[in-house]
């Protein structure tokens, strides 16, 4: 280590450690009795305190794992509708030149900027007359319109990036503006989905409203409702509690930690110009 | 330069994410702003009233009562985070910047962790660490000989709001650090060379070097920081439940939309009122969203 900047990475590691002390807290105390928890609460489980009993609790006792499914369905399903329509209405506002296109582009910034959920009265309403009070559809239609902008806006800047010789080439060629977009265009922006995941999709996963307002009950609750209801049944029975939170926190973390080394390529590719 | 390209495809193009768009965020703001002109009327007839509800919120002694409190709080919460969570992350950004590439990445990783964790988390982590009975706050307190019997930081009224905007600066910190630590990266580096040659001091070049050409990063930072608090419900629902309890002291704007629209405890709910609230925060969030895009953005779009 750079002895210069021995105090830059002591004023780091010391805020690096608030930061994950508290989940560290967590995920080491779901593996302790409730008396071990109360007696000690910073000892890492030894041999002999090492227990599951809450992770138990947490499996036989709640739909976890349906919650589980639901919040990947819900996720999977919107992201992948937010990065098709985002990707071609990018490359819609992007690539060509006509009147009324910064309109365009600035209509979709708005909704960046004002959240969804303030228009939530009319969408339960238009879901009533839709007849999906109630159903995993109309959380993805949410999110796909909640979705959409950020986006936009992202795939946007990746789509200014491609060098215009590759699509000039190919409308030489004949090749008709669709395919390019799909066959050419799209295969592109790989680069650019762990930005898109990182800034729409674990949003979605965590989102409680919506969850809370559409899909209250029947086996329909996303993990994040599931939870906040699973451990208001189950408050003093620290352990079960524990290790619910942990089993929630795993998913985003992981597919973060996955992605953090191309998210800051991503967000260069915004911020390079 | 305009491509051959058809108004066919240029509106399959365009058409999904416009319908999406226009029938679940654009159509849904409009009507909640037509709904909250009107009242209801045995339960099924819309009737027009103006101000109205406008004026029961402001001025009706029992519902200005909380929204001027909700508003309030909001307000500090807002102040909390962007005067504490934002110059912190300018902070630990700016001593990113002089690391190796993967020392950052690892460190800003770490700080960016908790950021990635639902408000249903963060919410119940905190509300177990700070919780009187688990300890963890009387065992500090034993660390630095403090005396005092250990509080209940999410229990009292004028410890409530400032420990919950607390946890929120934790979990959304690095939010800053990550798009100020974009934005310093792609500084020229024959500047930074320059500044290391010259010797130039930490704040010195800071505020002459570092400060002009991250603003527009802070602007956004800021309006975001905005937007988001003041649609901020689900770490107050998590923690304090939907009355944002003791005695309203932890209520925003989120949670007062939430309560009047679904109605609590005796009170029942009221689209109309509930629509109300949520063009206040509509009209909230627009007044800084805009004063952002006229001096910012304007520069951008040209």
């Amino acid at each position: 280590m750079n002895k210069k900047y021995l105090l830059t990475h002591t004023a780091l590691a010391l805020y690096v450690v608030f930061a994950l002390l508290p989940i560290v807290l967590i995920f080491i105390n779901s593996f302790k009795s409730q008396k071990d928890i109360f007696d000690a609460p910073f000892k890492i489980p030894s041999t002999e305190s090492f227990t599951t009993i809450g992770y138990q609790t947490v499996f036989n006792n709640s739909d976890f794992l349906l919650y589980f499914v639901n919040s990947l369905t819900i996720t999977s399903v919107s992201i992948i509708f937010i990065v098709l329509f985002g990707g071609m209405a990018a490359w819609g506002v992007s690539e060509y030149k006509y009147r009324g296109r910064i309109l365009l582009s600035l209509f979709f910034i708005f909704g960046m900027m004002i959240p969804v959920r303030l228009g939530t009265i009319p969408i339960l309403e238009l879901l009533q007359s839709l007849n999906l009070t109630n159903t995993h559809t109309a959380l993805v239609l949410v999110y796909i319109a909640q979705g959409l902008p950020f986006s936009i806006i992202i795939l946007e800047s990746f789509i200014r990036d491609i060098p215009k010789e590759i699509k000039d080439a190919a409308r030489c060629d004949g090749v008709s503006e669709t395919d390019i977009l799909f066959h050419i265009v799209f295969p592109l922006l790989k680069p650019a989905l762990a930005t898109v995941t990182i800034f729409v999709a674990i949003p979605i996963w965590n989102d409680l409203w919506f969850p809370l307002v559409i899909t209250p009950a029947d086996g329909k609750q996303t993990l994040t409702l599931g939870i906040q209801q699973f451990i208001g049944q189950f408050i003093t029975d620290w352990p079960t509690v524990l290790a619910a939170l942990s089993l929630a926190a795993i998913p985003p973390l992981i597919l973060y930690i996955l992605l953090s080394k191309q998210l800051i390529h991503g967000l260069f590719a915004g911020s390079s110009k | 330069m305009m491509k051959n390209v058809k108004k066919r495809e240029l509106i399959l193009f365009l058409g999904p994410a416009l319908f999406f768009y226009c029938v679940f965020f654009v159509y849904p703001m409009i009507a909640t702003i037509k709904l909250s002109f009107y009242e209801t009327i045995n339960n099924d007839t819309q009737n027009f009233v103006g101000l109205a509800n406008f004026n029961t919120l402001i001025n009706d002694p029992f519902f200005s009562e909380v929204f001027w409190n909700a508003l309030w709080n909001n307000l500090i919460f807002f102040l909390f985070h962007m005067f504490i969570q934002n110059p912190i992350g300018i902070l630990i950004a700016l001593l990113l910047v002089n690391l190796s590439f993967k020392a950052a990445t690892f460190y800003r990783t770490a700080v960016m962790l908790p950021t990635m964790l639902s408000f249903v988390i963060v919410g119940f982590i905190w509300q177990l660490i700070l919780s009187p009975t688990w300890g963890i706050t009387s065992i500090l307190y034993d660390v630095f000989s403090i005396k005092e019997n250990t509080p209940a930081l999410l229990g009292e009224e004028s410890t409530a709001l400032i420990t919950i905007s607390l946890v929120s600066v934790w979990q959304f910190i690095g939010i800053p650090v990550l798009l100020i630590y974009a934005a310093l990266i792609s500084i020229n580096k024959d500047i930074l060379e320059a500044i290391k040659l010259e010797k130039v001091g930490f704040f010195k070049a800071f505020f002459h070097v570092h400060l002009p050409m991250v603003w527009p990063t802070i602007a956004l930072v800021s309006i975001l920081t905005y937007v988001n608090n003041f649609n901020a419900f689900d770490l107050i629902y998590t923690v304090k439940g939907p009355l944002a309890g003791p005695n309203f002291s932890t209520d925003l704007l989120g949670t007062l939309f939430y309560r009047t629209f679904f109605g609590f405890q005796l009170q029942s709910g009221n689209i109309n009122l509930g629509a109300a609230v949520a063009t206040a925060m509509f009209l909230i969030i627009l007044i800084g969203v805009s004063i952002y895009l006229f001096f910012v953005q304007r520069r951008i779009l040209r």
